[in-house]
């Protein structure tokens, strides 16, 4: 058994107090203050609005999803990852780590990828999602999922979803990508079969056909 | 996954009454009643999912009003609410003019999605990632258990670990971001739950392994984070920030560094500098700023500065390329400082 009080702190050990080390660099500096003793905005007398408390078991809530509003009974614990796949049978969104670290399972909150892993249905209120269900419009096929068709960009297609979430993202918000664009926005979205260089490609030749 | 009922908070002192513990207090001892916040959730649902903390409730602190807005003044400096994440402070146009590294560590961190998720008050607060602390199978000393298994000079996997202040836990602080917010000479704003709010730097607030082996944070229970604060910095202030990782996609840091120098035409007036993935907490290396101190910025000064901060390393068994690793990162960053 080792002992887990051993070893003393490098700077301190010296005997040299570490806050005389913050001043300067050209920003000024101030320990530890106390601001203020009454940082609430209400006072006493005044009623505190008490927040919602929603389970442990399933509540019957709303979501805004590819332009419908769906209605489903889940827990907090449920992710939104889990409530697309289980409950709305929206199972193009994939997961793979299932701890926010390879991308498979992004989807759009208001417009923004983010892992549909790592939340709870209860962090979507009343904010829009969109899935890879909802990025081909009226039957057809979004130029960036044309172009990974086109560009053999999917092996297994394990990461595809998340990947295709990630350029359209990138296509749709900035009209002329280069490679480097391209590399930054898939940086989260794991592929193990390599597909990157087809999906680089897909992406950009997407972009220019879309703009 | 356990169960757990959701509490959406409607204000800081509705979020106060509600807690009633840390996540690290809760890794160090389970209660299983355990009411504890969540912003942007990564960290939070990252234990539970682990099945390492069952929370009774979770506080969903992501939509209390007011925490979610950053404001620059050339005077005072800039403030960045704890809701704000960090994709926000990616696009934040003052901090890529005014505090180019702590821009630069944000670009660095995580991915695209996960910086339109995190938030800035849960990076700060979020747990070290060594995988014995975070695997239900290693009762290690950070959960209340007898030993570090990644300082074991053969069975521990310890080559992502710490090489200064290495002496009981071994795990390296995860906000790469920290490492530049410290640099900058940032402060946390703390409100507890008698409404005292108090200002604490951020060279203050982190608490070393040694110091309280179950905390990284001074944070207790009854007290949330609202802000942090960066003062303004002087016109001949500039910083540089890099990041290490093993591959081209996202990583972990294997070694960061933040310089912020004041300079006086290419003599370095002062300088703060900081290493990220060096210690089991944001690690400033006052023996590289008082090497910096009063001395032209080139590379003699600049190797001599990596030098002394690395007169302190004491690798283990399997993370010896850190020294060189760290040699090379802080020189290049102080001299792109002219
Ligand atoms: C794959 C992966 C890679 C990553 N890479 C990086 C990286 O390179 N660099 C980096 O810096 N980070 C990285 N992160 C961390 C990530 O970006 C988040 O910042 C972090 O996980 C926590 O942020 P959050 O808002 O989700 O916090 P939460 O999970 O909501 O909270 C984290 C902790 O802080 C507490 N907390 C939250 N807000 C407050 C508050 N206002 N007051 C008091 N306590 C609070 C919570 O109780 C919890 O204990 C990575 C994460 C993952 C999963
Ligand atoms: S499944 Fe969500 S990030 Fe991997
Ligand atoms: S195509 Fe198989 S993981 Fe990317």
């Amino acid at each position: 058994m080792e002992d887990k009080k051993q070893g003393a702190d490098s700077n301190s050990k010296k005997g040299i107090s570490r806050r005389s080390f913050i001043r300067g660099a050209g920003l000024s500096t101030a320990g530890s203050v106390l601001l203020t003793t009454n940082a609430f905005a209400f006072g006493s007398e005044e009623k505190l609005t008490a927040g919602k408390e929603f389970g442990p078991g399933a509540t019957t809530i709303q979501m805004k999803i590819n332009g419908m509003v769906e209605s489903l009974s889940v827990e907090p614990r449920t992710t939104l990852a889990a409530a697309l796949r289980d409950h709305l049978e929206l199972t193009g969104t994939k997961v793979v780590c299932d701890r926010g670290s390879c991308s498979a399972c992004t989807v759009y909150l208001d417009g923004k990828p983010v892992n549909s892993c790592m939340m709870s249905v209860f962090d979507v209120g009343d904010k829009e999602i969109t899935t890879i269900e909802g990025i081909a419009k009226n039957g057809e096929l979004h130029p960036v999922q044309e172009a990974f068709i086109e560009h053999d960009a999917s092996q297994c297609g394990y990461c595809t979803p998340g990947m295709v979430m990630s350029c359209v993202h990138l296509v749709e918000n900035n009209t002329n990508p280069t490679l480097d664009d391209v590399k930054n926005a898939t940086r989260g979205n794991l592929c193990r079969c390599g597909t990157h260089p087809h999906v680089f490609k897909a992406t950009l030749a997407a972009a220019n056909k879309t703009n | 996954m356990n169960k757990f009922s959701w509490y959406e908070a409607t204000s800081i002192e509705d979020a106060l009454q509600q807690v009633n513990k840390t996540v690290s207090e809760e890794l160090y001892q389970s209660t299983n009643n355990a009411a504890v916040f969540k912003s942007g959730g990564i960290d939070v649902f990252d234990w539970v999912k682990e099945g390492l903390i069952n929370p009774q409730k979770i506080i969903n602190i992501r939509n209390i009003p007011g925490l979610d807005v950053i404001s620059y003044d050339a005077k005072d400096g800039l403030r960045i609410g704890s809701n704000v994440t960090l994709a926000e402070m990616a696009s934040n146009s003052d901090i890529k003019n005014h505090y180019l590294a702590l821009h630069q560590a944000i670009n660095h961190a995580a991915t695209p999605q996960l910086r339109n998720m995190s938030t800035l008050g849960g990076n700060i607060a979020q747990r070290n990632r060594c995988w014995y602390f975070r695997s239900a199978d290693h009762q290690c000393f950070r959960k209340s258990g007898d030993r570090c298994f990644a300082r074991h000079s053969e069975t521990g996997e310890n080559e992502n670990h710490a090489i200064i202040d290495n002496g009981s836990c071994v795990s390296l602080h995860a906000s790469s971001i920290s490492t530049a917010l410290m640099a900058f000479n940032a402060s946390v704003v703390i409100v507890n739950s008698k409404g005292e709010k108090k200002k604490v730097l951020m060279d203050d607030f982190f608490v070393s392994a040694g110091q309280d082996i179950a905390m990284e944070t001074i944070l207790q229970a009854k007290e949330i984070i609202t802000e942090i604060v960066l003062p303004a910095p002087s016109k001949n202030t500039k910083s540089y920030y890099i990041k290490q990782v093993a591959r081209e996609s996202y990583d972990w840091s294997l070694g960061d560094v933040a310089v912020v120098i004041e300079t006086s035409g290419d003599t370095c007036k002062s300088a703060s500098i900081v290493l990220g993935a060096a210690a089991p907490v944001p690690y400033r290396s006052v023996q590289a700023q008082q090497a910096m101190e009063k001395k032209s910025i080139n590379n003699t000064n600049a190797m001599a500065a990596a030098e002394a901060a690395m007169s302190v390393a004491r690798p283990l068994s399997k993370n010896g390329y850190k020294v060189p690793l760290f040699k090379s990162i802080i020189s290049e960053a102080i001299l792109k400082i002219t």
